[in-house]
């Protein structure tokens, strides 16, 4: 896929800064999302939710909610048999969209109602009789290890290891007992993280309409429609050919969009009522009944020598994964060092079930918890060894040939110089007052290619449709008409992108992992170049010469040769005119499974201000460093460092889920989840630095999620330098602050 | 459900009167719609009281200020004779909400809706202010009495508020506000401190000191008020003042804050509030 023909070309619309496609539409209120779509006879379904952490589910009685006038259906997973031919996942899946046997958290939907109206649904819930058994419950990552935990979930207990430990995924080279015995100084330190939210503002909702001849449709707020569509297909015993999903406009997924939730239900209702069905979530709902991210706790261990040389790392994260086994703490172990270049290193995800919602991807999954602790531990390492932070990370800094601890030689990487710009950078040299303290952290994010398939359409009037199906979730229409605009040589304007939906396009993966632009970008560079062979031929049509002697400049076809030099170039537009007597429409099509996702990397610097009488923490001053490869609409690269530092923020100062003694979780709003607010945030300052990813015809890295990873490390260690402790718990809100000053006797 | 919206109290009184389901005065709605979406109430009746003339002006009257029940927070911040008169309550108001809250909210709902966390209560308790009722009669109560514990008031079935008066400026006298909240704005308040007092030559010859979010009511703190009475604010007093406020607070143990918490920072917004009217007063 190297295609050195384009990496450090000259770009003429790639890099500048256009309008977005979807602007208007977004602030008139036009744009329609999950909630917007209706259908004639639509009915309003609504979930019954356990109201228990984990209990047993004796008994469902819907017999008087069947018999409300109004109600068209009513379901419980006696509904829904097992058509899952034993994957393992799928039936997560089915579990987690219904309980069968069991409610494994607070908000597990245990029946789904479809009625006339609103009002008749929320009457029906109530006439549902569920008779529970309570169990016990564990809601805390660590007490789930414990002897006498209950077992969430048998099924995937192993013999020899406690039950809910699911599995370990580790990683890393050399030997660190040796590593450690070689070191002079060694600092180690336990951590723990909140559990967090996406946040996203838009609530889960869906319009599902199943029809008595097996067809179907979805309309819903998705970050990956085929992924809905196959496995919606596959629960409800569907073809796959015959459901067909369109993906709305999203608002905010981050990770959270990429599974189904309750959409499978909104189906079965649909399909047992013969009618459409519109399930839309509450925030309640979203908060107790999507997918947040892990809670964490671990313990990170470095040494080094006198000259700063890190001679072993070791670090083991336990993930907390709600009530379904997934990969978070393996992801975890392998971001855990990778931004350093140690002998000696190991790194233990360990994934751990509890009584919370079935864990779920949040931008840069597990590798801000883990860059927590590394990057509080590298610091405090900084102070005992006497040299300065920035320095150490740049004496122990991964470089092009370093191999990763999970596994790859990095090719050329950005963590250097973006280690380098944050020393350089004028915010390192502003003064600080009292109570006040600056942190710097760096971050690690993969970037994944996966199954692409778009679609370049170029109409008679010479204006082009570009289809992809990955979603846009940050800008990716603009950024993808741009690349075909360039490709094409013709105007940004005269590109319009389409999601399409399922049954227009190919199956592409889920926009996750930071590879929107990057593979559909892929593609729609090779449809425009597979285009641009069509308007080719068709100019050597038009002039009756061989298509040999056509080549494509600037946007039309030009005929080479001395003996064509009475032929006038011909524009995409006199091409695309004739198109109906030259061979018809003119397109370009491309599928594949990208490859050469780059790395990401990014440093962070921040400035705080902590009122040592209140504990509160204030950001005063924040600076994103990254390598986006290359930037192809600079403004939409910038929101996404300064959206994932704003998250960043949010996490390590407010943001928690918190469980009572019961088991239910006590903040399920924005009231008492606290999300970070406009006030709350300085002007996020960005700097995007542009190391090519060889592996992609731009240079294009994924650039979405690598600047959540530093916020919390660099705001702990700036916490840390305002007021002279260590925060070892993230949140850092006001309480856990003033209680570690008065521990510390500050 | 009904909505109406009536243009005298007389007739919005007898509106509340005559209903036999659950009735509400709709306000600025900044409580009542989020509780309608949430479903913790179905009313029968929604009387909208912000047609009604009386309720939607401030009067400056011989002994001070009368604030009809439907003025908002935003309209509230625009009147200068109160804001010279009362910064603290207006402060306290202004806090409520963000932009988009403050162009609805009122003081008046802010009361009834009776949360031990209401931004604006423990000012208009520290300014001596009085809820004019109306009903089956006429009564006029102090606004510390209005709140007998979360969500509760003293307001009996067909009586509503129409308006909050508040006593004329007096001479070398000042009022503040301040909350505590994890973040900078649209959030409730962890703890409130509410703080007037007047001034004879420097020394505070008296004042109120009332605090939210510690209790479950919003509380007048007598004893705070003694600590600082008879001084100039030196750093005693101060300390006085913080113990008394952290030993008067009541509060619970939750997400929002440990009671440990609450009682430091009562302490020291106490204090940071005290200096801050105290400097307002002409005090140095
Ligand atoms: C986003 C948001 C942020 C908020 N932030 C804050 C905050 O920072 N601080 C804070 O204290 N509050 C806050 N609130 C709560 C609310 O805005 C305040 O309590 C506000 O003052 C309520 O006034 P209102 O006019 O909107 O009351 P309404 O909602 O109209 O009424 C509230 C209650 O009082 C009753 N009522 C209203 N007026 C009268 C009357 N004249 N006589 C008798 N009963 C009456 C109503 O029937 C209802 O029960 C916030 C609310 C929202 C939605």
């Amino acid at each position: 896929m190297n295609d050195p023909k384009y990496t450090g070309q000259e770009f003429k619309v790639i890099g500048s800064r256009v309008k977005r496609p979807d602007g208007i539409d977004k602030v008139t209120g036009r744009a329609r999302y999950g909630a917007d779509m209706n259908a004639p006879g639509q009915l309003v379904a609504l979930m019954l939710r356990s109201p228990h952490a984990h209990a047993r589910i004796k008994k469902i009685d819907i017999s008087k909610a069947e018999k409300l006038p109004g109600v068209k259906a009513v379901i419980t997973a006696a509904d829904l048999p097992d058509l899952t031919e034993g994957n393992a996942g799928l039936f997560d899946t089915l579990e987690n969209s219904m309980a069968r046997d069991r409610a494994l958290y607070d908000g597990h939907a245990v029946a789904g109602v479809a009625a006339i109206d609103k009002s008749t649904a929320k009457k029906a819930l109530k006439l549902i009789k569920v008779t529970y058994e309570k169990l016990p419950h564990v809601t805390d990552v660590d007490d789930a290890l414990e002897d006498d935990a209950p077992i969430i979930q048998p099924r995937y207990a192993t013999e020899g290891q406690h039950g809910n430990l699911i599995n370990k995924g580790e990683f890393g080279q050399g030997d660190i007992d040796q590593g450690f015995a070689e070191a002079d100084v060694i600092v180690e330190r336990s951590y723990k993280t909140g559990q967090t939210h996406q946040g996203y503002i838009e609530p889960h909702a869906c319009l599902a309409s199943v029809s008595p001849d097996g067809t179907g449709e979805l309309w819903v707020t998705t970050q990956g429609h085929y992924s809905y569509r196959n496995t919606c297909a596959q629960l409800l015993g569907m073809d796959i050919a015959k459901l067909k999903v369109t993906s709305s406009e999203i608002g905010g997924g981050f990770g959270g969009k990429t599974h189904v939730w309750m959409e499978p239900i909104a189906l079965a209702l649909s399909r047992k009522a013969n009618r459409p069905v519109k399930m839309v979530m509450s925030r309640e709902e979203v908060f107790k009944a999507s997918g947040p991210t892990c809670s964490t706790s671990m313990e990170i261990k470095i040494g080094a020598k006198k000259d700063g040389t890190i001679v072993a790392a070791r670090a083991e994260c336990r993930y907390m994964n709600g009530a379904f086994p997934g990969m978070w703490g393996t992801l975890g172990g392998m971001t855990a060092f990778a931004c350093y270049s140690i002998p000696n290193n190991k790194a233990i995800g360990v994934n751990v079930l509890c009584n919370r919602p079935k864990v779920a991807a949040y931008r840069a999954p597990s590798a801000p918890m883990m860059a927590f602790g590394v990057e509080s531990t590298i610091d405090q390492l900084s102070k005992e060894l006497g040299i300065d932070p920035v320095e150490l990370r740049l004496k122990n800094v991964a470089r092009e040939g370093t191999q990763a601890p999970y596994g790859p030689v990095w090719g050329p990487i950005g963590i250097e110089p973006t280690l380098e710009a944050v020393r350089d950078h004028p915010h390192m040299k502003a003064k600080l007052g009292k109570n006040q303290g600056r942190g710097v952290a760096c971050g690690f994010w993969f970037n994944i290619g996966g199954q692409t398939c778009s679609d370049l359409n170029i109409g008679p009037d010479g204006t082009v449709n570009l289809t992809v199906g990955t979603i846009d979730v940050g800008g990716a229409r603009a950024s993808l008409a741009m690349i075909a605009a360039e490709e094409l040589g013709i105007t940004y304007e005269d590109v319009k992108v389409n999601i399409g939906d399922t049954s227009s396009l190919g199956h592409n993966d889920t926009t996750e992992g930071s590879r929107g632009t990057f593979s559909s970008g892929m593609a729609a560079i090779f449809a425009a170049r597979k285009a641009v062979d069509v308007l080719k031929e068709r100019a050597a049509k038009m002039w009756q010469i061989p298509v040999e002697s056509v080549i494509w400049e600037d946007g039309s076809a030009r005929a080479n040769g001395k003996e064509h030099s009475n032929l006038s170039p011909l524009t995409l537009k006199d091409i695309a005119k004739k198109a109906g007597s030259t061979g018809g429409p003119i397109a370009g099509h491309h599928e594949a499974t990208a490859e050469g996702a780059g790395v990401s990397f990014a440093s962070h610097i921040v400035d705080v201000e902590v009122d040592p009488e209140t504990g509160k923490t204030q950001i005063l001053r924040y600076t994103v460093v990254q390598d986006a490869g290359k930037a192809i609409h600079p403004d939409y690269v910038e929101g996404q460092f300064q959206g994932a530092a704003a998250q960043g923020i949010g996490w390590a100062l407010n943001e928690e889920y918190i469980y009572g003694k019961d088991g239910r979780l006590q903040n399920s709003g924005f009231l008492d989840y606290r999300i970070p607010v406009c006030s709350d945030l300085p002007s996020i300052d960005t700097k995007i630095l542009e190391i090519p990813n060889p592996g992609h015809p731009y240079g294009i890295r994924g650039v979405g999620e690598t600047s959540i990873v530093p916020p919390l490390g660099a705001i702990g260690n700036a916490v840390s330098n305002a007021v002279g402790v260590r925060m070892y718990e993230v949140p850092m809100s006001p309480p856990r602050i003033l209680k570690a000053l008065d521990e510390a006797g500050v | 459900m009904r909505y109406e919206s009536p243009t005298t109290t007389k007739e919005a009184v007898a509106l509340l009167a005559q209903e036999k389901g659950q009735a509400y005065v709709l306000a600025g709605g900044t409580d009542l719609l989020v509780r309608l979406r949430l479903d913790t109430i179905e009313p029968d009746l929604m009387v909208d009281i912000k047609r009604i003339p009386a309720m939607t002006e401030i009067k400056k009257t011989a002994t001070g200020f009368k604030i009809g029940a439907a003025i908002s927070g935003a309209t509230l911040g625009k009147n200068k004779a109160l804001l010279k008169a009362w910064p603290g309550v207006v402060e306290a108001t202004n806090l409520i909400g963000s932009d988009q809250v403050q162009g609805r909210c009122t003081m008046a709902g802010n009361l009834c809706n009776a949360s031990p966390a209401a931004d604006s209560v423990p000012a208009m308790i520290a300014a001596g202010a009085k809820a004019i009722i109306v009903g089956k009669k006429k009564r006029t109560v102090a606004v510390e009495k209005i709140i007998i514990g979360p969500g509760q008031t003293i307001l009996e079935k067909g009586e509503m508020i129409e308006a909050i008066s508040l006593p004329a400026a007096v001479k070398n006298s000042a009022d503040a506000y301040l909350r505590f909240i994890p973040r900078t704005e649209m959030d409730i308040a962890v703890v409130g401190v509410a703080i007037s007092l007047k001034l004879k030559r420097g020394v505070i010859e008296s004042a109120r000191v009332a605090l939210g979010a510690v209790a479950p009511t919003p509380l007048l703190v007598k004893e705070a008020a003694k600590a600082i009475i008879g001084t100039k604010l030196d750093d005693e007093a101060l300390d006085a003042l913080a113990a008394a406020c952290s030993s008067a607070c009541n509060p619970i143990d939750d997400k929002r804050g440990t009671i440990e918490y609450r009682r430091r920072v009562a302490g020291v917004l106490a204090k940071r509030t005290a200096k801050i009217a105290y400097e307002r007063a002409g005090g140095k």
